[in-house]
């Protein structure tokens, strides 16, 4: 298993975009050791701050995060990339596939753009995460987020696509949701602004916007397709859609095709 | 007729001839509810009126019925098979039979209930009638592959139907069995317990009523555009004639029709049927057993009986 390990606290932040492990089995050690992960005229090198060790598998395990380490996993396409420690901002940003798992926190903009595969954080998420970054289109799309811990506001930020499980998120969770789901053990004020489509699913929420109108204990067909996706993922959350859901419709300021699902 | 017959199964006479069947689209269709009984209901009434293609659009049947276990939302449910000419003329009447007996069917979902290379629109299709309310979501099923159902507003709540379904390559249409017998009720029971046998083949249906019909048909008539008309060598009252098939002790002939997604589906199908029939032959006065065929001409698949005498192909 290719393992970098973390000598010592990165000088400045560090993108991670080229590190991942298809990437590194095409390279030598001296190679890995020269990618320039460095932000700054400095052109610090992967080998600065980490002990390279490579063996061509697809399962990258990153020993020692910090949150300076930005885009961890960005380009991940296939395999598995394993932090054990904190990552910074962006992290999984635009991948298309595989895993990735941090065992610490994450910062803002996690899981933004990703299409496919599924992203791990086992501690907490900072703001914005599964939410676009700024100026563009669209947050999270198509991939799994699962975050253990809690995440900041506006988490899933104009997503289109996608699975976010969360236990707990802030205030204007789903805000701009363009489609998707997002599963929350509790999320905080005003989720669901602005929303054109896309599901939440809440075990308990802060204040609802007056766009949001109740439709009812429904117990709809799709209710348990939903439940059976989230299952293996995180049955508590799954167990949120049994009995008879509070069903919110919104955002009615806009095309109002969304819905807040709150548990019984 | 007597002079043709060279095999016997159980005793009882069986023509040395072959079922001629025809390659056809064919489609499956898994409908569910909260109970068993409702499912019926809706499946009962999608493949209503679906007995021939040529005049009906679609052959249609229930394959099985499906525990919960078995269904992709956890609700009892009914596999639905349908065929026709090819896949086009299928979408169409797919389209129809959904959308005026399982969208108006209360509680009924629909979801694909086979896979194979050819899309055929389903719920994209029957959203319109959301009229700009239906969502579309993707969600992975429980072998983690990802499928896309559309929700349409109704007055019972959503009307859940998955985005497409598949045609499969091979399914074949036209398989049959004709059971000669002495009388009505005799002959009628033997045809019933081949229709058991025959359905419970998986993949399997049979499209007429009670997966029984009596006006079995030959090309053509004597009337001007006529594309088919009765099959004058089988009707008892014309026995006698010039082109008689029938002995002098059979007075009546029903025949089974069998579709089935693949020919090896209509292969085993019809065996079961022969030995199930055959089985019960003698106490019930069968006088022979045979199949319809066109000559050889028409259809690809040709089922030799004296191939399905034997138990196992």
């Amino acid at each position: 298993m290719p393992l970098l390990t973390l000598r010592e606290a990165p000088p400045e932040r560090l993108d991670f975009l080229a590190v991942n492990p298809l990437a590194l089995s095409g390279l030598s050690q001296g190679d890995a050791e020269r990618l320039v992960v460095g932000t700054t005229r400095r052109g610090l090198v992967l080998g600065d701050c980490f002990t390279v060790k490579l063996d061509g598998s697809d399962t990258l395990t990153i020993a020692g995060g910090h949150a300076r380490l930005d885009r961890v996993g960005a380009s991940l396409t296939e395999g598995a990339i394993r932090v054990e420690g904190d990552v910074g901002q962006r992290l999984g940003a635009g991948m298309t596939g595989g895993t990735l798992t941090v065992t610490g926190n994450a910062g803002p903009f996690a899981g933004s753009g990703a299409t496919g595969g599924t992203i791990r954080i086992e501690g907490d998420a900072g703001d914005h995460a599964g939410g676009a970054v700024h100026a563009a289109k669209v947050g999270l799309d198509g991939a799994t987020l699962v975050i253990r811990g809690s995440a900041g506001d506006c988490l899933g930020d104009s997503m289109r696509r996608g699975l976010i499980v969360v236990e707990r998120a802030g205030a204007f969770a789903g805000a701009r949701m363009i489609a998707g789901t997002i599963a929350a053990g509790t999320v905080g004020d005003h989720p669901g602004y602005g929303m054109r489509r896309g599901t939440l699913v809440v075990g308990g929420h802060g204040a609802l916007m007056p766009t949001f109108v109740e439709t009812g204990a429904l117990d709809l067909v799709y209710l348990r397709l939903l439940a059976k996706s989230l299952r293996p993922l995180s049955a508590r959350h799954a167990d949120l859609l049994s009995g008879a859901p509070k069903r919110y419709s919104g955002d009615l300021a806009t095309i109002g095709k969304g819905e807040l699902w709150v548990a019984a | 007729m007597a002079e043709m017959t060279h095999l016997t199964l159980n005793g009882i006479p069986v023509e040395d001839t072959f079922a001629e069947a025809f390659d056809v689209a064919g489609t499956a269709l898994i409908v569910t509810n909260d109970t068993a009984r409702w499912a019926m209901i809706a499946a009962t009434v999608m493949t209503g009126f679906a007995t021939s293609v040529i005049g009906c659009g679609a052959e249609a049947g229930i394959d099985a019925e499906l525990s919960p276990e078995e269904t992709p939302d956890g609700r009892p449910g009914v596999r639905i098979l349908l065929f026709g000419f090819e896949p086009n003329g299928l979408k169409d009447q797919l389209i129809k039979r959904v959308g005026q007996c399982i969208l108006t069917c209360p509680g009924t979902a629909a979801y694909a209930g086979v896979d194979g290379p050819t899309k055929i629109k389903l719920g994209g299709a029957i959203r319109y009638f959301g009229d700009g309310f239906a969502v579309a979501k993707r969600l992975p099923d429980a072998t983690g592959r990802t499928r896309r159902y559309w929700r349409i507003p109704v007055m019972d709540g959503e009307f859940l139907c998955e985005d497409f379904v598949r045609a499969v390559d091979g399914a074949v249409g036209g398989g049959n069995l004709l059971f000669l017998g002495r009388t009505h009720a005799d002959t009628l029971k033997v045809a019933e317990i081949a229709v058991e046998a025959a359905a419970a083949v998986p993949g399997a249906i049979l499209p007429f009523p009670g997966g029984i019909v009596r006006s079995g048909s030959k090309v053509g008539g004597r009337t001007k555009g006529m594309m088919a008309s009765t099959n004058d060598a089988y009707c008892p009252t014309l026995k006698g004639r010039a082109g008689s098939k029938l002995p002098t002790e059979c007075n009546v002939v029903l025949e089974i029709v069998i579709d089935a997604l693949t020919s090896q589906g209509v292969s085993d199908s019809m065996r079961a049927a022969l030995h199930a029939a055959t089985e019960v032959g003698a106490a019930h006065g069968l006088v022979a057993v045979t199949a319809g065929n066109y000559g050889g001409n028409l259809g690809r698949h040709h089922y030799h009986l004296r191939d399905l005498i034997a138990k196992e192909a």
